[in-house]
């Protein structure tokens, strides 16, 4: 069931299209990863989900409630980590927690003191002597002590050591043990890889791919490296094969999934030493179409940005 | 040894200049300016020496000799006796806060951001970087005193001689002295930027307040103040030098001091202990409103104190109106007297009138806090939550409509308490209450016109404060230009009656509070619907 689905949400800032028709659906029990460049649209979208801002176009609901109208009544379960935490400088971070869980309508306080301590946080320093991460912290604990339905996090651990991101990824799975629903806009695709049941990527405004990473791999290219007893005769021109490198006495290269099975009995040919195969990773799958957003955009105008 | 302390002391000083190469020469202009243009004032409206006696009178009283000071050479007030009592000990104080501003931006603020590691960590000396800041906050004192000296001597005026002069600028900057060492030493024992400050303001505030306690009550407690002994210099009456020696050698010891603890102590700590904050919120926190009046107190109370000293000293003066007017001629012409009413009660509702209008500043500073939050992204942590627009909006407008009631009523009452006591036959409190509450339609217009602007056209909102001086030249001083009637009535303000002294209308008052109450009405709509940027 869909705990949140928005239609061709558009938006636009003056001149600027920051949302050209989003969709998105997360449901219940499913940690959502929302992937994409900077400025692509990630923020804009998750602020007309949480009723910030308006979308101009299309529609959004939670819970099935309209994002807009009944934005009081969706936040009640819902908890919320901004990508840049600004607090308050002459508040405790104790105080702000607190006013936080208060002013989502629930308390729950042993979860709060427990999280405080799993997060490393000293709740009687003023905001101001907070670095970036202990700021996040306090949004992360003040979101995870709420006992919410739906967690939307924009980028929650960019300022926090590895450690603490470990931290921050056993919340995410216990909530999603209690049968919670997340979306997860990040950067750091290992986590997301980690955590996330499905994927959307979005590129200018818009959501160019969506679906399970299983599904997603099927798009992408496995990494083969693979040495032969005689040299390989012209790889290069089989389909489906991008950069060849040599390394050693082995070459190195990329196959489409879909090509894969008539590359390897090519292969085989020349009599196979070794033969090493990595799964494409998220990594991959989002360079390839950062590269391609770069290449375009070489090829176009000039690269007028 | 001293290379291993001061290396780079000096390029430091100019780093430090150049940092401040805009706000020291506006400390500076400001502050002296502000003293010519004071003086030169004084020359115009009290041009013979009958009027200056007859100000002399008005000027002894336990009010105004708490807030400015004693005054020396009271029998024969020339225009320096006058410039020295009513403007040395405010321009000092000013002075102060200038020099623990500057001094702390550059110690604590620098360190707490991590900056000074960075110098530290460069081929500097330990102490390079505060003794830079001294020297350089010094240099801007002895600047100062030099532009003050200089600055008042070129006026020509007979009773500010050079040597007055000098001495009225050296008191400022042996005060400012003083203050850069309290700062500096501060800076030592605290170990954030704002518990320097609030350290150092405290001596500042208790300098002022000993000085004034003494003066009222007795003189020797003065002279455990600095301000008492910038005072004891009698400028322009008996020009005595020896309390500058006494101040700018305290503020050495006080250096001397800073220095040696800074040596002492590690980077980034403090002398202090700093106390851990509270790990849990109180529960008159937890709430949009809590959150405001706790992020706002402090300014708000600094305000209620400052408006009750300011109608104080309006009240004080209150009393004299009428010898006043008959000895001065510009006067008369701001106020225009009128038949068969009292001057001092048509002075009265020009003085509220001006009143009533500083007291807006504070309430409309308390609603554009909402806008303020929403530029700091820190709106959104609220309205990610369940808390509506309305409800975040209304706990923003209640402290707002709020505080422009408080603020005139404790600016009212500090008027009537200094009059009712200097004056013989003393206008009823009650009266000057509710002279100063005939205002609070105008004061709900112009919140009301900051709720609309912040709803509907959030870039706008500067339009308010250009208002407000539009009504203060027109209003109050509406009189002095002769300006034409209806651009009075361009400004709330001007649609007030002035009661007691004109009959209580109450159709205008009605009419503003239902021009506040609409453009209330669609701030609140605008808000509702627009987007918010954080």
């Amino acid at each position: 069931m869909a705990i949140l689905e928005a239609r061709r949400l558009t938006k636009k800032f003056g001149h600027i299209t920051a949302l050209d028709g989003v969709d998105l659906e997360v449901n219940e029990g499913e940690i959502y990863g929302f992937i994409g460049p900077n400025g692509a649209g990630k923020s804009t979208t998750i602020r007309i989900l949480l009723g910030i801002i308006k979308a101009d176009g299309g529609e959004a609901n939670i819970f099935g409630k309209d994002v807009w109208q009944d934005a009081v009544d969706i936040h009640k379960r819902i908890a919320y980590v901004p990508g840049d935490v600004n607090l308050w400088p002459n508040l405790t971070g104790g105080e702000v927690i607190d006013l936080f869980v208060k002013l989502r309508g629930t308390k729950n306080k042993s979860r709060r003191d427990e999280l405080i301590q799993k997060f490393d946080l000293d709740p009687s320093k003023k905001c101001h002597a907070y670095s970036k991460g202990n700021r996040q912290k306090v949004a992360l604990v003040a979101a995870f002590s709420a006992d919410a339905d739906l967690y939307i996090l924009d980028e929650p651990t960019s300022g926090l050591d590895p450690l603490m991101e470990r931290v921050f990824q056993e919340c995410v799975m216990d909530v999603k043990r209690e049968g919670k629903s997340v979306l997860l806009s990040s950067h750091i695709l290992s986590e997301v890889e980690k955590l996330c049941d499905k994927v959307g990527i979005i590129r200018k405004g818009k959501i160019i791919e969506t679906g399970t990473l299983s599904e997603l791999r099927h798009l992408t290219r496995t990494n083969l490296l693979v040495e032969t007893k005689q040299p390989i005769k012209s790889l290069g021109e089989l389909k489906g094969v991008y950069d060849i490198t040599a390394q050693g006495q082995a070459v190195k290269f990329q196959v489409d999934t879909e090509e894969l099975d008539s590359v390897i009995r090519y292969v085989s040919q020349f009599g196979v030493i070794r033969l090493e195969s990595a799964p494409p990773t998220l990594e991959d799958l989002f360079m390839r179409y950062y590269e391609g957003e770069a290449h375009a955009e070489r090829a176009g105008a000039g690269g007028a940005s | 040894m001293s290379k291993q302390l001061y290396a780079h002391t000096e390029r430091l000083s100019r780093f430090i200049i150049r940092r401040d190469r805009i706000r020291i020469p506006i400390w500076l202009f400001s502050l002296t300016i502000a003293s010519v243009a004071t003086a030169l004032a004084l020359a115009n409206l009290y041009p013979n020496q009958e009027e200056r006696q007859a100000i002399a009178k008005t000027m002894i009283n336990p009010a105004t000799t708490a807030i400015v000071g004693p005054g020396y050479g009271l029998d024969h007030y020339t225009l320096g006796a006058m410039m020295a009592h009513q403007m040395l000990g405010i321009t000092a104080f000013v002075v102060g806060i200038m020099s623990i501003l500057l001094v702390v931006r550059h110690t604590r603020a620098d360190e707490e951001h991590g900056r000074i590691e960075i110098i530290r960590s460069l081929p500097t000396g330990r102490l390079s970087h505060l003794t830079a800041t001294i020297l350089v906050v010094c240099g801007v004192n002895v600047l100062l005193a030099f532009m003050h000296g200089f600055g008042l001597y070129l006026l020509n005026i007979e009773s500010m001689d050079l040597e007055g002069s000098l001495l009225y600028g050296a008191a400022l900057g042996a005060t400012g002295l003083f203050f850069t060492a309290i700062g500096a030493f501060f800076a030592q024992l605290s170990d954030s930027s704002r518990g320097t400050i609030g350290l150092s303001f405290a001596v500042l505030g208790l300098a002022y307040l000993i000085r004034a306690v003494g003066d009222v009550s007795n003189q020797t407690l003065s002279w455990f103040s600095p301000f008492g002994w910038v005072q004891g210099t009698e400028v322009y009456v008996n020009n005595y030098w020896w309390p500058i020696f006494l101040t700018v050698g305290i503020a050495f010891v006080f250096i001397i001091l800073a220095l040696y603890l800074n040596v002492r102590r590690d980077l980034e700590s403090g002398f202090l202990p700093s106390k851990p904050g509270r790990k849990h919120a109180s529960s008159f926190l937890l709430s949009p409103l809590g959150l405001n009046l706790r992020l706002q107190r402090t300014g708000l109370l600094a305000w209620s104190i400052g408006l009750f000293v300011f109608g104080a000293t309006y009240g004080s003066v209150l009393g004299d109106t009428e010898s006043f007017f008959e000895e001065v001629e510009i006067m008369q012409e701001l106020l225009r007297p009128k038949e068969g009413v009292s001057l001092t009660e048509q002075f009265l509702t020009l003085l509220m009138t001006i009143i009533s209008m500083v007291c807006t500043i504070p309430a409309l500073m308390a609603m554009f806090k909402l806008k303020g939050e929403e530029k700091n992204n820190r709106t959104e942590h609220v309205l990610a939550r369940a808390v509506s627009r309305t409800h975040l909006m209304s706990s923003y407008f209640i402290i707002s409509l709020v505080s422009g009631f408080v603020m005139l009523s404790i600016a009212a009452l500090g008027m009537g308490i200094a009059a009712t006591t200097a004056m013989d036959n003393g206008i009823a409190l009650s009266m000057f209450m509710k002279a100063a509450w005939v205002y609070l339609p105008a004061i709900c217009v112009m919140i009301g016109i900051a709720v609309f602007l912040i709803g509907v056209a959030p870039k706008l909102t500067g339009l308010t404060w250009l208002y407000l001086v539009y009504s203060y030249v027109v209003v109050y001083l509406g009189g002095l230009f002769q300006f034409p009637d209806w651009m009075a009535k361009l400004s709330p303000y001007g649609h007030i009656p002035k009661w007691p002294i004109e009959d209580m209308a109450f159709t205008p008052v009605a009419m503003l509070t239902m021009i506040a109450l609409v453009l209330i009405g669609s701030g609140y709509i605008g808000y509702n619907k627009r987007d918010i940027a954080g």
